[in-house]
Order: structure tokens, then C-alpha cells, then sequence
């Protein structure tokens, strides 16, 4: 009951908060220089004067801007994030086209980044102070430096072109003919190298927070509880320690969702990754915003939706969460 | 009583280099006999609690044990590898500790934490183990057990935390128990039920109990035997009753005096004319609601009406949750009441606006609990004290002037002004408050639970300083603790107020030797120690 | 301040951040001495290696361009954008945060729901929109960071602002009748410095990471040279020529780096009390 309660606020919550991003939109396109429509239609398409027609007429360019602001926000209610010129489709079917990629890499990095963060931060914490513990904060520091392009960019150059280990470009073999289970391992190879270098930098990120967190929490009065039990550390380590460590580490890992989305347009684009980030490159190359627009509201709203699920996650490990005194 | 349990001989602990002593305990020896209560008695620093960590292998890492032994079993538990000191711990030697809102894993449910105790020595199955398990919550007198092993820490109160915990200690019938203050973040009342509890199991049991304190009034209650601590060091020991009534060193005499004794003196009845009139004062809080739930509702201040006289003391004393210090906090305004009204020298507090507000303050001011959050740890002494007066239209080389001659008046010396918080220490502290307090030349001045958090013997240089200042001044002041003992020693008249109500008010003899409302005579009941600071023997530990 | 001193110098890393960014900040200063003929003439013929041709160090691009001069001149723009940007978004998260952590009610409601409006949308996302649809320059670039970046400091500010209104000197502060005003900027925001320096200076290293990325998408502004800009321009020759991608890169890792191990010295410095080792 109270679940259904807290998801059907936040539900509530999502709703508003997608709304004010489709009116931010409509803002950003009256606040870019130049004819309104000429800016949704794309610079590049700027010649064709009857699409450019077409579109202040279905906008009403030339109605009060709250009515434009109305119509704008129903088409997009009805899923109609308006049509890519450049592209000639709507734009929300090719969004939905190269969706599938997109969740594949982000949620596979974020997997990676997730499991080998917290394995790191923990085995550092249990070495604080020495070399082991000096090796990892090292590392995750030099990632949480790096690039994400750049690590792509350097994984391509050694993985691919010098080792030939690893494809270094696409989604799939062109051609291969795979099917099946082969396909699967063919997308798979593919997949190892976006999904770890965009990972890289949020495993730094995780590394650094759960090692932190780790140690604090070694710090409290019921860890000693736990001790004065006469639990072996290891144990005391992952019940009582670690446990109560992840709660900040879920609560920035759902914060980070917004920021892997913003990754994976570098990432798709480095890794020519046929998802919605490199949609979005493509866009920017165009001067296509409409199409830019509508890749940034549905990440948005992806994120949104990530941060539902954390949420409800935190929820599950503390049971202090939502309970009723 | 006379099998000894454990015997410690030349104890010492290193405390790292740069700390401001060599050793947090020196060479100290005792023992301790099978179901006896030893208490060891301390104020911060002494190395007490430090001793219990020693024992049971938990020091913090920059403490080493810097030589001696403990015997144990015939074995010396310091010099065992670890995994035979993890085997002692929680089977042989189980420990509570001071903080029960803290010492549980708030993610697991009290009956698994308590079932881990014998996890952690490999005994039992787990449907046995959630027998026991079930049969200690109900040993330990927590309420409806069936519920308490399925709820999380949060779900209990502080009392009730301290029973889960004392619960996990017993779990596996240890030789001794090691308490750590048990009783220091407890309600009054409260702490007697667990000192009953503590005192009750060790009969039942036959256990060992090494009591930390820093309480005499608990020594008094519970100790067999006392050791008196001070930097490390034992400086007395002794059956209880005799270091009570007759104590040998300097130290514990001091230590003793500095205990607010419940002999009440006798005010003068003072009748002029008020300083502070409260009529009808209400504060509620509401939490949560909204999405169709209930508000939860707290009357922290419930019809409460009271007087006090210029030059008198008034002490207000209650537990934790009784408003006692929302009623302080709305009197400066620092909380808005719902109604009612605060009359300080003919002016209603409660009906100013913001303006008239900032100027009316300077009638009453507030000495504050906390000496370390009292402070702005980024201002010199001075500009803490002056700042109001300024504030107030003061010139601003009057206002320091000023601030020097009260730091000598509370016994800082003038210098102090130019110095930084963290220079000085808790009781010094405290006094800065109380010269900042007087710079704005009070009607009233409040002092909230002031000598709360100091050590006995500095609270009785603090308690002392208010005493001659009143007499000197001829302050009037709203004392708020929860300490009755302490409230005995410096209040003409006593108000005890229960869940925002005003139970009873009255001249403190009379509060205190006959006790109309039945929650005061609670109240007075659960002092530990009562029975021998009226004069008598200790009560419970000659029972046994 | 000594005591400041004695600690941030202790720690090592901080020490080498010092200097590397110090080194950064040289480079950046003296570009157009080394290179009178600024990053964008072409010196040589393309696709020269590194360390094989005397006066190029570090090769020259695909335009024939030096790398090494490039380089330089990257420098000044992403330390730029970096610490403005910075500033920008501290002058927005500061107020924000501070009045919303020190009055509460519906004006802390309303400042919290607005930056969580922020902090949801995909910061990165929302930079690329703002930098296309404004057009790439410098000004919209550090805005784009800028807004991009507050959030974390309105929360960080409120939280810090919210403990320190409940201690006890702040109620003193208003019983000796000082404004509101007064008490928050002389009262609390001082003692709320060291963990807002902190965070500055983390933010700094990631409006550079911003930045360049921004700028390998091309939307740097066309003017100026950027590391990022280079990255993206060799990222189609990676095959055959790897240092107009290597040292550019390079550049970004050592900057931000230094930055961090700046932000954790002074954080270890400022709040003793968190001691990193985690043993008291």
C-alpha cells in the first residue's frame, strides 16, 4: 500500500517534471537566433520554404506564444515529437529505432561500473592504508580524470587497431550473417568495448564513494556491537558494514543515471554505437534540433525513470524508509 | 564472592605520539570476583572506558597495549592470537555500550542481531537459535517479544534498544559483562529500569559485572566494589559503601562534594516582583499528513502558566520529550507558541513583530547546552560577546570594555577575549556563555540543560559561578535540566513538567519532600543513588 | 592558516597536483611567447610524428598544424572556461542554497524542487542543447557548464547551512538580535567555507572534462583552440596517426588530476576531523 502510494507519487513527480522539460524546450527554440521554424526544420533544410510553411502553420508561429506553447505541449502528450527533415521520419520512431542499443550500453556499463566499483572500494577499504588500498585509489582516481571519449578513443587504438582483439565500431558485424545465439556473441564483442570505457569513469566514481562510505560506517557504534559478538571480520564486513555502505552508493547511483546517458552520446559516437546518443551526434552534425530535442526528452525521461527504480530499490535495503512509526 | 573471575595486573596503554599524554591507563591492577558489580568510576578521560576496549580486544587502532596482563581463565586474554580473543568475545566476556540509538544495525531486525551472537560461535540451528533468541527478548522484559524479534532498531525506544542490547550480552551466558556507561543516554526513570534489570541478571546468572560510570549516584545503587579513576590511574578503591561514606583520596572527596546532594536547603520565599510571567502558553507540533494520512500530533507545550520572580530561581525539570526545553525556546521566541503569552518586564513576547522582536530580546538570553556548537568556532571570544550589544546601539569600544570586565567576572581573565573557541575547554566554555549571556544586561537569563554535558567536578565550578553570580547580580534564571539533583542544589522553586504539561510547582523543599503529583515522586524515586545521598546505605548492593 | 599549511602539505598527491597545475597554469600564460604564431598557421606539412622533427615535439596534425602549440593554447581555454564556469555556478548554488537552507518552508520546498528539476535532467544532455541552440561560443559554453553545474552546490550549501542554523551559537546570534541577514552572512556562510572550496575546486576538474567533451562534439567555439576540439578532429585518423589524439588527452588527464588531488588536500586539510586513513 504504501508503495503503491510512493510510486504513484513519484509517478505524479515525473509527470511535472517531463512537462517543464518540454516547456524548457519550446523556450530554447523561441531563445535560439533566428525564425523558429527555420530552427526546427534544421539550418540545412532551411531552403525548402514549403516545409518551413508547413511547420508555422502547424505551430501557428504567427498565434500568441501560450497557444504555440499549447499546441506544442499537446503534440508532444500525443508521442509526437514532430518530423526529421534530415532523416525524413518522425522523429520519435527513430528514437525508438535505435532506443534498444542505447539501454543495452548504458545499462551494461552501468552494471560493470556498479559491480567493480563497489569490489573495489571494498577491497580498498579492508587495506586501508597500504599499498593495495594506495593501487585502487590510484586507479579509480586517474579514471575519475580521464575523458570518456579519450578512454574510448585510447581502447580503440589498442584493443582494436594495434591487439585486434576486439571489433573497435558498430553494433554488429555488417554482413556476418549471424543469427541466433552466434548474433548474440557477435553483438556481445561489440559490446565489450563501449560498455567498459563508459563505464570506466562511473566505476571511479563508485570505487571512491563506497570506500569512503565503507570506512565510515567501520567507524560506528553498532559495528562494534558486531564486534564485542565475536563475529569473524569478514562477516562483520558484509552484513553489517558494507550494508549499510551501499545505502549513499544506491542514492548516487541513481544520481549518476542522467550523467551515463550524457556519456553514451561520446561513447555511440567513438564507437559508431547505433543508439540514441549517436542519433543525437548525427542531429548536432545536421543542425537537425528537432531531432536533438526529442533525443534529450526521452533521455530525460529515461533518467526518471531510473531514478523511480533506484528509489524504490533504497526502499527495499532500509526498512526505515517509508515506514510508519 | 570470592573465586576471582578476572584478574588485571600492571595494565597500560599507549596512546599514540602527539596526543596530550603518554598513557591512556597506567599501571593498573585489580580483580574481579565471580557476580560481583564492580564499578569504575571516572570522569572523561580517565582511561575507563578505555580499560573495558583493552579487555575485550576492541582498543581503537592508535592505542597499544603497552604492557601487563589480564587473566582470564588462567590465560593472559591480551597476549591470545585473535581468533581466541574473537572466541572470548560475546561467549566468555559480553559488553553493552553507552549509545543504544546507535549500537544496533539499523538495517536488521533486533531478533537477528541477537540470533548472530550465537551464529558467530557456531551454535545451534537457526530455528533453535530464534528460540533462544525469542526466550532472552522476553528475559529482558521487552514488550509483546513475538513482535519485537521481527522489528528494526528504529521501531523501539531508547530504553527498549538498551534491553535488545543487554539481551545479545547475555545471549551465551558470558562470565562477565562489561558495561559501558550503560545508563548516561537514558531517561531517568528509564535508567533505573535498566540498573534493575543489570542487577537482576546478575543474580540470576552469577555473572561478573564490570559497571563503567561516571555516575556516583549509580555506584551507589549498584556497586559491590568501586575503583576511582582519574588520567589513567587508579587513585582509590574499595566495597562501595565504605568509599562512599569514607572516601581516603583527595580526588574521590572532591569528586563526591561535587555531586549535588539532595539535602534541600531552604529558600527564601521570594515575593518581588516578576521578571517573566507565562499565561496559558500552548506549542504544538504536527508531522507528517498529507496524500490522506493522519498528522501525527506532539503537544510539546500544553496550557502551561507560570511566574518567576526577579532575583529567583526557578528550575524546570523534566525527561527528554516533556517540553521542558520547547517552553525555554519559546520564552526567547527561538520557537513560536501557538498562543498564549510571555511577559517579560510588562512587554508580551509573544505578540512582537520581527522588529520590536530583535529588540526585545535582550531581556532574556539563554545559556546553552552544548559548549562546543555554543560558540562560532570563526569568532574571537570578543566578537562572540560584543556583537550583541553592538547590535543593540551600544558603542562599539564600550561593548568590548565591557566584554573584558564580565570575562574576569566569570573568571576567564580579560585575555580570553582575544582567543578562539577551540582554545578553551568545556567548563571554560560554558562560562563564555554565561559572560555573553550577562553583556546583554538580562531581565532573565535561561540556561538550558547548561551543565548538562560537562564533567561533575567542572559542573561544580559552573553550578558555583551561577550561585555567586546570582548573589552578586541578583540574576533571575529559568533553569531547565533534567538532573533533579542538580536542579536541588541552585533552584528556589521547582516546576516539573510530563509530555508539555506542568505537573507540579512549588519551593523546592517542598517539591522534593512531599511530592504532590505522582509522576514527581517517580521522578525522584529513579534518582539513582537516592536513598544514600539522604544520608542512608546503599540500598540495592547491600540486598544481595 | 599555518596549521592549514602544515596539514595540505603533508599529503603527497596534493603536493603533485600543486605542481602539475601549476605547471598547467605557466604553460597557459606564456603560449603566445613560446608560440608567437598562435595554434592555428600551418608550420610544417601534415602528419608529422612526435620527437622526430627539431621545433615540433610533438608532431604536427592533419591541417600541418603543431600539436605542441595547440596544446599551449588548449591550456588557456579549458582553464578558463573551467574556473568561470565555476564562479558562475557558485553564484547561483550559494544564494540558492543558503536561503533556502536558512528560512525552510515553501522558499527551501520551492529551491529544492527547482534544483531537482536540474539535477534530473542529464546534465551532459542538456549542456549539448543549450550549446547548439545558442551557437557555440565562450560565453555560451561556460553558461552551459555554469547551469549545468549548480545544482550539487545549492544542495551541498543548503545541507551545510541547515546543521550549522540548529547549532547553538546561531540561536545566540539571534537572541543578541542580529538580522537575519547578518546571521547568515557572518554567522553561518563562514563556517561554511572549507566544504564549498572543496567541492569548487572538484567542479573546476569537471567543467574541463565538460568543456572538452562539449568541444569534441564541435561544439567548442570555432575561434579558439581546445583539447577537445583536437581530439575530435583526429578521431577519424586514430588509425594512422595516434598522438593528434594521444597528448591532447593526455593534457585533459594531468589537469583534471591535478585539480582533484588539489580538492582532496584541501579537503583533508580543511575537515581534519575526517581523517581519510579512517582510523582514529
Amino acid at each position: 500500500m504504501a508503495i503503491a502510494t510512493t510510486v504513484l507519487g513519484r509517478l505524479i513527480k515525473a509527470a511535472i517534471t517531463l512537462l517543464a522539460i518540454v516547456v524548457l524546450n519550446f523556450l530554447l527554440i523561441h531563445a535560439a537566433p533566428g525564425d523558429p521554424a527555420a530552427v526546427m526544420a534544421g539550418e540545412a533544410g532551411a531552403a525548402d520554404e514549403i516545409f518551413i510553411a508547413q511547420l508555422r502553420e502547424r505551430f501557428g508561429l504567427d498565434q500568441p506564444l501560450y497557444v504555440q506553447l499549447w499546441n506544442y505541449v499537446g503534440n508532444i502528450i500525443q508521442f509526437d515529437l514532430g518530423y526529421s527533415y534530415r532523416q525524413g521520419a518522425p522523429v520519435f520512431d527513430l528514437i525508438m529505432e535505435r532506443l534498444p542499443a542505447t539501454l543495452l550500453l548504458t545499462l551494461t556499463a552501468f552494471g560493470i561500473s556498479l559491480l567493480f566499483g563497489v569490489a573495489m572500494g571494498v577491497a580498498a577499504s579492508a587495506r586501508v592504508g597500504r599499498a593495495g588500498d594506495s593501487v585502487i585509489t590510484g586507479i579509480a582516481l586517474l579514471f575519475y580524470a580521464t575523458p570518456l571519449y579519450w578512454a574510448a578513443l585510447m581502447a580503440v587504438l589498442v584493443f582494436s587497431v594495434w591487439l585486434g582483439w576486439l571489433p573497435g565500431f558498430g553494433y554488429e558485424t555488417v554482413g556476418g550473417g549471424f543469427t541466433g545465439l552466434s548474433r548474440a556473441l557477435d553483438i556481445l564483442k561489440h559490446l565489450i568495448l563501449p560498455a567498459t570505457t563508459l563505464g570506466l569513469f562511473f566505476m571511479a566514481v563508485y570505487t571512491r564513494m563506497t570506500r569512503a562510505s565503507m570506512l565510515e560506517v567501520a567507524q560506528m557504534d553498532f559495528v562494534k556491537t558486531a564486534r564485542a559478538k565475536g563475529l569473524p571480520d569478514r562477516v562483520i564486513r558484509r552484513r553489517h558494514i558494507l550494508r549499510n555502505a551501499l545505502l549513499p552508493v544506491v542514492t548516487l547511483a541513481g544520481l549518476q543515471a542522467g550523467q551515463l546517458v550524457g556519456g553514451a552520446v561520446l561513447t555511440e559516437t567513438v564507437f559508431a554505437w547505433p543508439g540514441i546518443g549517436r542519433l543525437m551526434f548525427e542531429s548536432l552534425q545536421a543542425r537537425d534540433y528537432n531531432t536533438l530535442l526529442g533525443v534529450f526528452l526521452i533521455s530525460a525521461a529515461m533518467v526518471i525513470l531510473f531514478n523511480i527504480v533506484t528509489d524504490l530499490v533504497y526502499r527495499l535495503i532500509d526498512p526505515r524508509i517509508g515506514a510508519t512509526r | 564472592m570470592s573465586d576471582t573471575v578476572l584478574r588485571i595486573e600492571n595494565l597500560t596503554l599507549d596512546l599514540p605520539s602527539g596526543a596530550d599524554r603518554a598513557h591512556a591507563v597506567h599501571d593498573l591492577s585489580f580483580t574481579l570476583a565471580r557476580g560481583e558489580v564492580l564499578c569504575v568510576v571516572g570522569e572523561s578521560g580517565s582511561g575507563k572506558s578505555m580499560t573495558a576496549s583493552a579487555l575485550m580486544g576492541l582498543l581503537p587502532g592508535a592505542v597499544t597495549i603497552g604492557g601487563g596482563r589480564a587473566i582470564f581463565g588462567g590465560r593472559d586474554v591480551l597476549a591470545l592470537p585473535e581468533a581466541e580473543r574473537r572466541a572470548l568475545r560475546g561467549a566468555k566476556i559480553g559488553m553493552i555500550f553507552q549509545e543504544p540509538m546507535t549500537a544496533l544495525n539499523p538495517l536488521m531486525r533486533i531478533g537477528d542481531q541477537i540470533s548472530e551472537v550465537f551464529e558467530a560461535h557456531g551454535l545451534l540451528t537457526p530455528t533453535e537459535r530464534r528460540a533462544r533468541a525469542l526466550a532472552l527478548i522476553e528475559e529482558v522484559g521487552l514488550p509483546d517479544p513475538k513482535k519485537i524479534i521481527r522489528a528494526y532498531p528504529f521501531q523501539l525506544s531508547g530504553g527498549q534498544r538498551q534491553r535488545a542490547m543487554i539481551a545479545m550480552a547475555l545471549a551465551l551466558e558470558p562470565e562477565i559483562l562489561i558495561a559501558d556507561e550503560p545508563t548516561t543516554a537514558l531517561d531517568v526513570t528509564t535508567q533505573a529500569q535498566i540498573l534493575d534489570l543489570i542487577a537482576e541478571i546478575r543474580q540470576r546468572h552469577g555473572m561478573a559485572v564490570m559497571f563503567i560510570t561516571h555516575d556516583f549516584g549509580v555506584v551507589a545503587e549498584i556497586a559491590d566494589r568501586v575503583i576511582v579513576m582519574r588520567h589513567g590511574e587508579m587513585v582509590e578503591t574499595g566495597p562501595a559503601a565504605e568509599v562512599l561514606a569514607a572516601p581516603k583520596h583527595d580526588y574521590t572527596r572532591r569528586l563526591l562534594d561535587a555531586i549535588p546532594s539532595n539535602a534541600v536547603p531552604r529558600p527564601d520565599r521570594v515575593t518581588a516582583a516578576p521578571a517573566l510571567e507565562i499565561r496559558n502558553l500552548r506549542k504544538t507540533y504536527r508531522t507528517g499528513g498529507g496524500w490522506g494520512r493522519a498528522a501525527r500530533e506532539v503537544r510539546a507545550i500544553d496550557d502551561v502558566s507560570l511566574t518567576i520572580a526577579k532575583g529567583e530561581v526557578l528550575g524546570l525539570v523534566g525527561e527528554s520529550g516533556s517540553g521542558k526545553s520547547t517552553l525555554g525556546r519559546a520564552v526567547v521566541r527561538l520557537v513560536d507558541p501557538d498562543s498564549g503569552r510571555i511577559l517579560v518586564g510588562g512587554e508580551d513576547m509573544a505578540a512582537l513583530d520581527a522588529n520590536a522582536l530583535r529588540r526585545a530580546r535582550r531581556r532574556v538570553q539563554m545559556v546553552f547546552q552544548d559548549p562546543y556548537a555554543s560558540l562560532n568556532p570563526r569568532a574571537r571570544i570578543l566578537r562572540s560577546i560584543s556583537e550583541g550589544p553592538v547590535a543593540q546601539g551600544v558603542a562599539k569600544r564600550d561593548a568590548e570594555a565591557r566584554a573584558r570586565e564580565l570575562l574576569e567576572v566569570v573568571g576567564l581573565g580579560a585575555d580570553a577575549a582575544d582567543r578562539y573557541p577551540h582554545e578553551f575547554s568545556g567548563g571554560q566554555r560554558q562560562r563564555i556563555g554565561i559572560a555573553r549571556a550577562l553583556a546583554m544586561d538580562p531581565d532573565l537569563i535561561i540556561a538550558d540543560e547548561a551543565v548538562s554535558a560537562l564533567d561533575v567536578s567542572i559542573q561544580a565550578q559552573v553550578l558555583d559561578l551561577l550561585r555567586d553570580l546570582r548573589a552578586r547580580l541578583g540574576l533571575s534564571l529559568l533553569f531547565i535540566t533534567h538532573d533533579l539533583r542538580v536542579a536541588a542544589q541552585l533552584c528556589d522553586r521547582i516546576a516539573v513538567m510530563q509530555k508539555g504539561r506542568l505537573v507540579e510547582i512549588g519551593p523546592v523543599d517542598e517539591v522534593f519532600l512531599n511530592p504532590r503529583d505522582p509522576y514527581t515522586r517517580s521522578l525522584l524515586d529513579a534518582v539513582p543513588g537516592a536513598s544514600w545521598a539522604d544520608g542512608g546505605s546503599p540500598a540495592r548492593a547491600e540486598a544481595i | 592558516m599555518s596549521d592549514f599549511w602544515s596539514r595540505f602539505s603533508r599529503n603527497r598527491g596534493a603536493i603533485l597536483g600543486l605542481v602539475l597545475l601549476a605547471a598547467v597554469i605557466i604553460v597557459a600564460l606564456i603560449a603566445p611567447l613560446i608560440f608567437p604564431k598562435g595554434p592555428w598557421q600551418m608550420v610544417q606539412r601534415p602528419f608529422l610524428t612526435p620527437f622526430a622533427t627539431e621545433g615540433l615535439p610533438l608532431g604536427t596534425d592533419t591541417l600541418g598544424r603543431d600539436v605542441a602549440a595547440g596544446l599551449a593554447y588548449g591550456a588557456r581555454v579549458s582553464l578558463l572556461v573551467g574556473l568561470v564556469s565555476t564562479l558562475v555556478a557558485l553564484a547561483i548554488g550559494v544564494p540558492l542554497g543558503a536561503v533556502a537552507g536558512y528560512y525552510g518552508g515553501w522558499v527551501d520546498e520551492a529551491a529544492m524542487r527547482f534544483t531537482e528539476f536540474f539535477q534530473t535532467i542529464p546534465n551532459f544532455a542538456l549542456a549539448i542543447v543549450l550549446v547548439a541552440i545558442l551557437e557555440p561560443t565562450l560565453t555560451s559554453i561556460t553558461l552551459a557548464i555554469a547551469i549545468v553545474s549548480w545544482p550539487p552546490v545549492a544542495r551541498l550549501v543548503r545541507a551545510e547551512v541547515l546543521s550549522l542554523s540548529k547549532r547553538e551559537f546561531v540561536d545566540a546570534a539571534q537572541l543578541a538580535g542580529l538580522s537575519n541577514r547578518r546571521i547568515l552572512l557572518g554567522q553561518i556562510l563562514p563556517n561554511a567555507m572549507s566544504p564549498i572550496i572543496v567541492m569548487a575546486s572538484l567542479m573546476v576538474a569537471t567543467a574541463i572534462l565538460l568543456e572538452s567533451s562539449l568541444a569534441f562534439l564541435g561544439l567548442g567555439d570555432p575561434n579558439i583552440m581546445s583539447w577537445g576540439y583536437m581530439i575530435g578532429a583526429a578521431r577519424t585518423v586514430i588509425r594512422s596517426a595516434w598522438w593528434l589524439s594521444f597528448f591532447p588527452g593526455l593534457a585533459i588527464v594531468i589537469t583534471v588530476l591535478a585539480l582533484n588531488l588539489i580538492g582532496e588536500g584541501l579537503n583533508d586539510a580543511m575537515n581534519p576531523h575526517l581523517n581519510r586513513k579512517g582510523r582514529a
